[in-house]
């Protein structure tokens, strides 16, 4: 792919409302491989994404990302970083969301703005452990029900916990 | 009879080399294609390798209908229980072959989500290695499955209904 200019007009017009609209919200922001990514806090996530859905077009969460920050050099406050990929068609346009959430921190379900993080955040509780509030039915996707442990934490291990049974 | 006619021919031979000279000719596979080893499995199926030389080219698509469970690819925990069930529904005599190396120990996945053999949950005759194993490869392995089937002794289990499978 393309990687379009970094200061692309209609990025720069995303970040300067949503700074403008929530100047308490947005931690900080910065513009990436021609993407505009927003560090906003976890409390704030709702009424940002409601914003960016109805007034600024931002029609698909294209995917939930989830990283997990135990064992970087310089650890950040919140032990896992969720990245909420926002893409808005026709136009190309994308906006990445950043919120750092504790290991014991639920976050605010965004399915009732977007569908499509129904099953991306039964995934990020699958792998993660993850907790939503208000997500309508939070199990597990690819692992057995019973399963002990979120196998993407990096202090799980490989090769599991018991017999693998 | 009184009167034999002996210009009827007329075969001997022993009960269990009868027996097992039509279940190794007519095994009826149960592909349970799992992973990319049943693509190998499906090639050994085609006109190119062709599995029906060796009486095989039945493959069935419910397990009640075959008596060999071809496990071909990787095992997931998760899939672990269903492959259990499958085994159980298949009726005896049957007989199992783990087709790769995911089957035979994990293979390349030593994790958590993969069942590390297929013969922790059920039981195989015939192991074949590879990653996955070339048509060649599959159809050595159920050469040696007709061996062991041409081996075994199947009036034991007829006259002896506790000694059911015993080979």
């Amino acid at each position: 792919m393309l990687d379009v200019p970094a200061d692309r007009p209609a990025l720069r017009e995303v970040h300067e409302a949503l700074t403008g609209r929530f100047p308490d919200s947005v931690l900080a922001g910065s513009f990436e491989k021609g993407e505009l990514a927003e560090t906003i806090r976890a409390e704030d996530l709702l009424p940002v994404l409601r914003f960016l859905r109805s007034e600024h077009g931002f029609n698909c969460l294209d995917d939930l990302i989830v990283l997990d920050n135990v064992r970087l050099p310089e650890a950040p406050a919140k032990r896992f970083s969720v990245l909420y990929q926002l893409y808005r068609f026709p136009g190309d346009v994308r906006v990445r969301l950043v919120v750092d959430v504790g290991e014991d921190e639920p976050l605010d379900s965004v399915v009732p703005i977007y569908r499509s993080a129904d099953w991306a955040e039964r995934e990020a509780f699958d792998m993660f452990g993850l907790r939503f509030r208000g997500h309508p039915d939070l199990r597990r996707v690819y692992l057995p029900d019973d399963f002990d442990g979120y196998p993407l934490r990096k202090d799980f291990p490989l090769e599991g916990k018991g017999d693998g049974l | 009879m009184s009167d034999p006619q002996p210009k009827h021919p007329f075969i001997l031979t022993r009960a269990d080399h009868f027996i097992t000279w039509a279940q190794k000719n007519s095994l009826w596979p149960f592909g349970s294609g799992l992973a990319c080893c049943a693509i190998e499995m499906i090639a050994t199926a085609a006109a190119r390798f062709d599995i029906a030389r060796f009486g095989m080219e039945l493959f069935r698509a419910s397990p009640r209908q075959a008596d060999l469970f071809i496990v071909a690819g990787t095992v997931t925990n998760k899939m672990a229980p269903i492959i259990r069930r499958l085994w159980e529904q298949m009726p005896d005599p049957k007989w199992a072959v783990a087709m790769g190396n995911c089957a035979v120990c994990g293979g390349p996945f030593p994790t958590y989500a993969v069942l590390q053999g297929v013969d922790k949950i059920i039981p195989v005759d015939v192991y074949i290695a590879g990653c996955p194993p070339t048509p060649q490869g599959l159809l050595h392995g159920l050469m040696t499955l007709q061996a062991k089937v041409a081996r075994s002794r199947p009036t034991k289990e007829i006259l002896n209904p506790d000694a059911r499978r015993t080979r």
